[in-house]
């Protein structure tokens, strides 16, 4: 017998849970203030997603899909993609689509159940919130291919779940990218639960990350909590794919902190002490420290900023209130360039039907 | 002007596109070299180039979500599912994502796609390849879906499809790809979407029929000639969405119609014609709407089919039926 193959996964991990460096940082991070725009995006992200889950309490919004312990992940992608780039997220993604340039009350808009919320006009390219699990990768090819075949120095980064990676959808679109070296990067956030399937249910693989050895593509996994870490991963991967070299698999490890979403209640399935261990390792904490610790942020400032967030967030929550509601017309709006002559009828019915709801409630 | 068969008039229809259009791209199992099962793209990847012209892995949900993909970005994928009988594994990305993908960004993003495949039986094909899904398909919002029955049509109905801002689903009577020649100019020139054609004008009842089961509808219009009953005969070619004032205008003039479709009975869109006829135009009826269809089993294996799929004899039986309603 002989070995036909055999792989190693990297991991990638600057900053500890403490925030102390454990190895040599990259030399983006060699000025730390630098990073300070970051870790107040992460902020805002925080402070954003916990007025999302209270405006559901209070049924301001409807189900809302939390971000908490993902901001590292995601303001380390939003980051280093380009304006140029195409990000295509699934439905928890709101926090890369704000360092998009994408305004925050879409988030808001989203999940209280209006498609306004996905029209993105300041990043026009970037697909809309996914909820089909893993359907997006497929996108994400088509997109990297159209790409390469124009010859642009552009990249797709799709990002999905530890579930996705289940599904058929994932493996496909990964392998084509291998197959067509395309000038894809997919970022599967590993936040242990899929609603309320841990991981270890989800495969025998021992690293999510090692799937992208059976398509043949670069693949590594990174501490998803580690803004630096991120940042300096999915950096390499962005410009790898950028230059041509082909596409990459990143297993971003986190934990979700909240609930799958604000319908799901996770006390069903993990423990108190489990969640009580994860606080210990989350994003936020870690890179305010290491900033403390090298002189590039003080308490001052962090007061100034969480003053800031909450008036932002209040921007944002008051830009979602102000929009007027859809008219029920919205419904045949767009859904063909031109609606064909043969539903006509319908969005007429429906205009005149609702003209008489009005009608009834006035009345 | 040349005498081609169905086949080559998809063929012809993609050749031009592709020189026309830069964005027009091929993806698919074995379009390239091979030139497609049905060598519905021969010579493309030749004359084009693989990158143009690219073989896929073999992965039915991965074509259907790449062309979404590439059509957000600005390409006119035209997607190749080998046979109708592996696209259910396509309309997850078909359903969720080509025809919503303009309504959900609000016009910020469209899926101007194509996704062919031959459907139908009566080619003597192994397990699966004889599937007529076209209600399947009809039932999604925001997609059309075009079904042609002739050389001249595929040519100009591809076209079409091709050029058309939104979702396609093209389906391709396999049965009809080599059975005959027309005349068939390559001029560039689309045929009409949303748009049914009378291919027979006739006075006693209409018969609405799309690909392989217009020409048994043809055939039996014939048989009711020779015994003096007139039959209008219509080609509905786009399923999706259906041109009622054509079928209703006919209906209303003969007071007769038998809808055809070589799909399940069920839930099929002859169902749905005979629906919105008895609803558009009950008092112009002189009998009830008959459907010939299929049988409500699984598609047979290749020595039932005959049995499986209606034929002109069935048809005429059916138009006597309603002829003779009192």
């Amino acid at each position: 017998m002989t070995v036909a193959a055999t792989f190693e996964i990297r991991f990638t991990r600057y900053l500890d849970p403490q925030g102390r460096e454990t190895a040599a940082l990259p030399s983006f991070a060699s000025d730390p203030r630098a990073l300070v725009p970051d870790y107040r995006a992460m902020v805002f992200m925080r402070a954003l997603d916990a007025k999302a889950v209270a405006m559901q309490r209070t049924g301001q919004i409807g189900t809302y899909a939390s971000t908490l312990g993902k901001e590292a992940i995601d303001a380390g992608i939003g980051g280093v993609l380009r304006k140029e780039d195409v990000l295509l997220p699934s439905y928890r993604e709101s926090g890369v689509l704000m360092l998009r340039g994408v305004s925050p009350h879409r988030t808001l808009l989203y999940w209280g159940g209006d498609e306004r919320g996905n029209m993105f006009p300041e990043s026009p390219h970037d697909f809309p919130f996914n909820v089909p699990i893993g359907t997006q990768m497929p996108h994400a090819a088509g997109v990297a291919y159209a790409m390469k075949l124009r010859r642009e120095p552009r990249v797709a980064l799709a990002m999905c779940g530890d579930g996705a990676t289940s599904k058929g959808d994932f493996y496909e679109a990964i392998n084509a990218g291998g197959a067509w070296q395309l000038p894809l990067v997919v970022v599967v956030v590993n936040n242990q639960y899929a609603i309320s399937v841990p991981r270890r249910m989800q495969s025998a693989a021992q690293t999510l990350a090692q799937k992208g050895i059976a398509a043949g593509i670069a693949c590594e996994q990174v501490d998803g909590n580690d803004l630096i870490a991120v940042r300096d991963v999915v950096g390499r991967a962005v410009e790898r794919a950028r230059a041509g070299g082909g596409p990459t698999l990143l297993e971003a490890l986190t934990y979700r902190l909240s609930d799958h979403t604000t319908a799901d209640d996770a006390t069903r399935y993990r423990s108190a002490e489990e969640l009580k261990e994860q606080w210990k390792q989350e994003p936020i904490v870690r890179l305010r420290t290491w900033l403390h610790a090298k002189g590039a942020w003080s308490p001052a400032e962090e007061q100034a900023l969480a003053k800031d967030a909450a008036a932002h967030v209040q921007k944002m929550v008051q830009a979602y209130l102000d929009t007027p509601p859809p008219g029920p017309e919205q419904m045949f709006e767009h859904l063909y360039a031109r609606l064909p002559h043969a539903y006509a009828w319908q969005a007429a019915e429906l205009s005149e039907e609702s003209e008489r709801d009005v009608e009834h409630h006035a009345g | 002007m040349s005498n081609i068969t169905l086949v080559e008039g998809i063929n012809l229809a993609l050749a031009r596109a592709m020189e026309d259009d830069d964005r027009v791209v091929m993806i698919g199992e074995d379009v390239g070299v091979n030139g497609g099962v049905f060598r519905a793209t021969a010579g493309l990847q030749q004359r084009f180039g693989p990158e143009r012209v690219a073989d896929t892995p073999l992965a039915e949900g991965l074509i259907a979500g790449m062309a979404v993909g590439m059509a957000a970005e600005g390409l006119r994928p035209v997607a190749e599912i080998q046979f109708a009988g592996f696209a259910y594994a396509a309309i997850d990305q078909i359903l969720n994502h080509a025809g919503r993908l303009r309504h959900r960004t609000q016009g910020r993003l469209s899926c101007p796609m194509v996704l062919r495949t031959p459907c139908g039986a009566g080619i003597h094909a192994p397990e699966h390849h004889s599937e007529s899904p076209e209600a399947m398909f009809a039932h999604i919002p925001g997609i059309r879906v075009v079904y042609p029955s002739s050389p001249a049509k595929a040519y100009g109905l591809l076209l079409a499809a091709i050029a058309d801002p939104d979702p396609v689903v093209f389906l391709e009577p396999s049965r009809l790809y080599r059975k005959f020649k027309e005349e068939v100019e390559d001029d560039g020139e689309p045929l009409p979407l949303d748009k049914a054609f009378v291919v027979r004008e006739g006075t006693d009842v209409t018969l609405v029929a799309w690909g392989a089961m217009l020409h048994e509808s043809l055939k039996a219009a014939d048989e009711l000639a020779a015994e003096g009953h007139f039959a209008e005969v219509i080609d509905l070619a786009t399923l999706k969405p259906i041109d009622y004032d054509t079928v209703l205008a006919s209906v209303k003039k003969t007071g007769r119609c038998v809808v055809v479709t070589e799909a399940p009975r069920t839930a099929s869109l002859a169902s749905e014609i005979s629906a919105n006829i008895s609803e558009q135009a009950l008092l112009s009826l002189l009998a009830p709407v008959a459907r010939v269809t299929a049988w409500d089993t699984v598609t047979p294996m290749f020595r039932l089919e005959e049995h499986y799929m209606p034929n002109s004899t069935r048809i005429a039986a059916a138009a006597r039926k309603v002829l003779e309603y009192q």
